[in-house]
């Protein structure tokens, strides 16, 4: 069996691969079903119910899909540079943190300022945090050649102990009963819920928002050509006069301001505070979205209402039929697989040697 | 009659709608060298793919030595008694000459290795075919030349009795090219057959005893080199008369555009040490030489890719140290030596990789909410003018280049690189390697282009191994060995023997 370039994709072939990838997702899933004993069509069906069947299943999945659609966006513009940013996770809880350092108050008291620029400088605070971490490993990776992937990722555990510490220790929340949490957001600065009974807050529109920015930059700006040269053929980028150092630490900056506002997004919309399971993994969540959103900026808010609610419906279905809530984290990571081979398979045609003899 | 030892039977091969090869049927006798003649895309590549077992054909079959080979398999191909020599070697530098050519013979599970059998086979064949080797150097210590001898060792020490060399003389000096011919010939009187693929004709009339012509896909002609001319294989290779470009020598010669005052630059193979040069407005300097001799190194500096570690380069009267986006607008033009993997991004439409260059240009660009934003109307029109103008064809402006043909792509970095939005003409032009791989009718066109450069004033540097070239375009000629420069004397000051002398570092 191997693999050829085709000369063109097919537009049919367009349109059935994400279907047939679906299809193949939720047949493979199907299997693990049965096998803890549920029948299929009732699971798949609470799974719908819980995740997209009523309205307050709706403001939970875009509830969960807020942060999942920034951290998406941190891994999109980082990886159409081919900068890995493997960090959105240690980014996010770094936001989270100057978000609290900004905006936290004891015990209801007053804030420091007028509340329309304490907003702005906790989410400045927050973007930079998340930048300031992802610029050095981007720098030495430009200028060193040291593999960002690697030093990304081990960041992630860096500032996951870092932040425990300060939990633990001087931004511990002294009326929390002894449990390691920051001290609260300022109730002022906790973003609106537009839905009654709802925990959807408006969050959703700054991420929406920032998806749009995003793809118009990459769309119609210099920079938007940079990154995608860059990452398409650096060395001809290079030489077409695409400033190289200064086009990856740009996109260090965004990518990392991005996952940075994932978490002063989490903490101002839906926790109030920072506990370290704050995130379930978003920030490693938000690479399995830009790639099934094939890195666009638009497929990563499908892509994030998608993967929330697999995960929300999830927990309905295991209340429903007992199957474990692990089967969501397999439907997506099934997703992610069947959706990369589809899209392989758009571009290349498999031909099968024939046996001789 | 002497038996064939090979045997291709109607072998089709489709590619989507493109037809690589249509229909050909090839015989190869004991002792005899096939030359497979034609221009790029023709679909000599192609074929002998299928033959190795890389690629499967749609239809018809192979036979060798009267046994037929299983298709898709490389392996039934080398065990078949085929052998082949890549252009681009295939062989591990940091190894020596023994264990590249010993790699992948043995098995794996076996405990020991025949270090010692394996090293006499390979001094005995090297023996044989008149192929001297140290069997312990390390390859990336070797010249371009003994690196070939070594790939052309390993398929004869594996037992190929058919050779496949696909274009062997592009990277030699026209005296190593000698050297090879003559081992060809040594090794056909041991009874090999040997498969020669080359686009140049006075090698093949040369070396083969009989040409198949490829054009298109299909095979057009077979004869005996001995009954045919130069003109009647370019005729079948190109299909139709070709115009050559039309040259006079330079007629105005003005001021100096660009110099080089004792330069240095890079490390190791590559670097440039001590050259002086000086480029004029009106005329053309070609430099000949074998590719790794610093020519890349000189390209990257004239790019504005790379600063000199000593000397001055200076381009319109200024060190030449800006950012590539001032150069170009300056009137820099640059053409560089890999198309594919620096002169375009393939991914991106071709009327962004048309303005790439320029994009940071007012004409294309302007400044908003903090960022620059392509002035899309004008980059699209400037970028169909360039499409028009220089007649790139295969792809509308929303096609990724890299669905562009090679030649096609060269006019579109040609006339990226020639056109700016101002009209102004190119102050200094930098061509490496132009014409490689393009097919005739394309050679003639691109070179036409840079002659019309001049004529219009510019000054123009042509890096080039291809020694008619070098002659064609040169108004001044110089050669560059090991980073150092020749002085540069007027094109009919040199001979190709002289030439060749110099790129061997003999003069």
């Amino acid at each position: 069996m191997r693999l050829e370039r085709r000369t063109h994709a097919s537009p049919v072939a367009l349109v059935v691969a994400p279907v047939a990838a679906v299809l193949a997702t939720l047949l493979v899933s199907a299997l693990l079903v049965r096998w803890a004993g549920a029948p299929v069509g009732r699971t798949y069906a609470a799974m719908l119910e819980g995740g997209f069947g009523s309205v307050f299943a709706w403001t939970e999945t875009l509830t969960r899909a807020v942060p999942l659609i920034l951290t998406g966006l941190a891994a999109t513009v980082a990886f159409k540079a081919r900068l890995f940013n493997i960090g959105a996770e240690g980014q996010l809880y770094g936001g989270a943190m100057a978000a609290v350092a900004v905006g936290g108050v004891q015990g209801g008291a007053e804030l420091w300022g007028p509340v329309w620029l304490v907003f702005a400088l906790m989410l400045a605070a927050a973007a930079l945090a998340g930048a300031v971490l992802l610029l050095g490993p981007a720098w030495m990776k430009a200028r060193l050649g040291v593999d960002e992937v690697v030093t990304t990722l081990l960041m992630n555990f860096i500032v996951l102990l870092g932040v425990s510490a300060l939990l633990d220790g001087p931004m511990k929340d002294p009326t929390a009963l002894g449990w390691p949490q920051s001290v609260p957001l300022a109730g002022e600065l906790e973003l609106s819920r537009p839905v009654q009974g709802a925990r959807l807050h408006t969050g959703l529109f700054i991420a929406a928002a920032l998806a749009l920015a995003l793809w118009q930059v990459f769309r119609r700006s210099v920079l938007g050509f940079d990154i995608r040269a860059t990452g398409a053929n650096a060395r001809a980028a290079a030489f077409a006069g695409v400033p190289a150092l200064r086009t990856a630490m740009v996109v260090a900056a965004i990518s990392g301001a991005l996952a940075g506002l994932a978490g002063a997004i989490e903490v101002a919309g839906r926790t109030g505070y920072v506990t370290m399971d704050m995130s379930p993994g978003y920030g490693y969540s938000g690479i399995v979205i830009a790639m099934l959103a094939g890195l666009h900026p638009l497929g990563v808010l499908g892509a994030s209402v998608f993967v929330a609610g697999v995960l929300v419906g999830a927990d309905t279905m295991s209340r429903v039929v007992g199957v474990p809530t692990y089967i969501a984290d397999v439907i997506v990571a099934t997703s992610l697989i069947a959706v990369l081979v589809a899209t392989l398979l758009t571009q290349y045609r498999v031909r099968w040697a024939r046996s001789t003899r | 009659m002497v038996p064939s030892v090979l045997r291709l039977q109607h072998i089709t091969k489709r590619f989507g709608d493109l037809v690589a090869n249509d229909d050909i049927s090839l015989e190869l006798s004991r002792g005899e060298v096939l030359a497979l003649l034609g221009e790029n895309g023709a679909g000599k590549s192609t074929l002998v793919s299928i033959l190795f077992g890389h690629y499967e054909a749609d239809e018809g079959h192979i036979e060798v030595f009267g046994r037929p080979l299983p298709p898709g398999q490389p392996r039934a191909a080398l065990d078949a008694g085929i052998g082949m020599v890549h252009q681009h070697f295939t062989l591990a530098d940091n190894l020596s000459v023994l264990d590249n050519v010993m790699l992948g013979t043995e098995p794996w599970w076996r405990p020991w290795s025949a270090r010692a059998t394996a090293r006499a086979h390979l001094l005995a064949t090297a023996q044989r075919f008149g192929l001297p080797v140290q069997p312990e150097a390390l390859v990336g210590s070797l010249s371009v030349g003994e690196r070939q001898r070594v790939e052309i060792l390993k398929a004869l020490v594996r037992g190929a009795r058919i050779l496949i060399l696909d274009e062997p003389t592009a990277v030699l000096t026209p005296q190593e090219s000698e050297d090879l011919f003559t081992t060809l010939g040594q090794m056909v009187a041991e009874g090999l057959s040997i498969i020669f693929i080359s686009h140049k004709l006075a090698e093949v009339l040369r070396v083969s005893d009989r040409i198949a012509v490829l054009r298109a896909g299909r095979l057009v002609a077979q004869a005996p080199a001995h009954e045919v001319t130069q003109a009647q294989l370019a005729l079948w290779m190109v299909g139709h008369a070709i115009e050559l470009p039309e040259r006079a020598p330079a007629a105005r010669v003005g001021e100096p555009v660009c110099q080089l005052e004792r330069v240095s630059a890079g490390s190791g193979r590559g670097r440039l040490s001590e050259v002086s040069l000086e480029l004029r407005a009106g005329e053309i300097v070609a430099i000949a030489g074998v590719s790794g001799n610093g020519q890349a190194m000189l390209a990257e500096l004239l790019c504005g890719m790379a600063q000199p570690a000593s000397g001055q380069l200076r381009f319109l009267g200024s060190s030449m140290s800006g950012e590539v986006a001032t150069l170009v607008g300056q009137g820099l033009a640059r053409i560089p030596e890999d198309r594919h993997a620096v002169g375009v991004v393939g991914d991106l439409p071709l009327w962004e990789n048309a303005v790439s260059e320029r994009l940071r240009s007012p004409a294309f660009s302007r400044r908003a909410l903090g960022l620059r934003w392509v002035r899309r109307g004008a980059a699209v029109a400037h970028a169909q003018r360039i499409v028009d103008d220089f007649d790139v064809r295969g792809g509308g402006l929303a096609t990724p280049a890299r669905a562009l043909s090679g030649g096609n792509m060269q006019k579109l970095i040609l006339g990226r690189a020639l056109r700016s939005p101002d009209g102004k003409p190119a102050r200094l032009i930098v061509a490496h390697q132009p014409t490689w791989g393009l097919d005739v009718g394309a050679v003639a066109y691109v070179q036409q282009q840079l002659i019309d450069a001049r004529d219009a004033g510019a000054a123009v540097l042509v890096i080039s191994d291809d020694l008619d070239e070098v002659l064609t375009l040169g108004d001044r000629v110089a050669v560059m060995h090991h980073g150092q420069l020749t002085a540069a004397r007027p094109g009919a000051d040199w001979s190709r023997e002289s030439l060749g002398l110099a790129m061997a570092g003999a003069a």
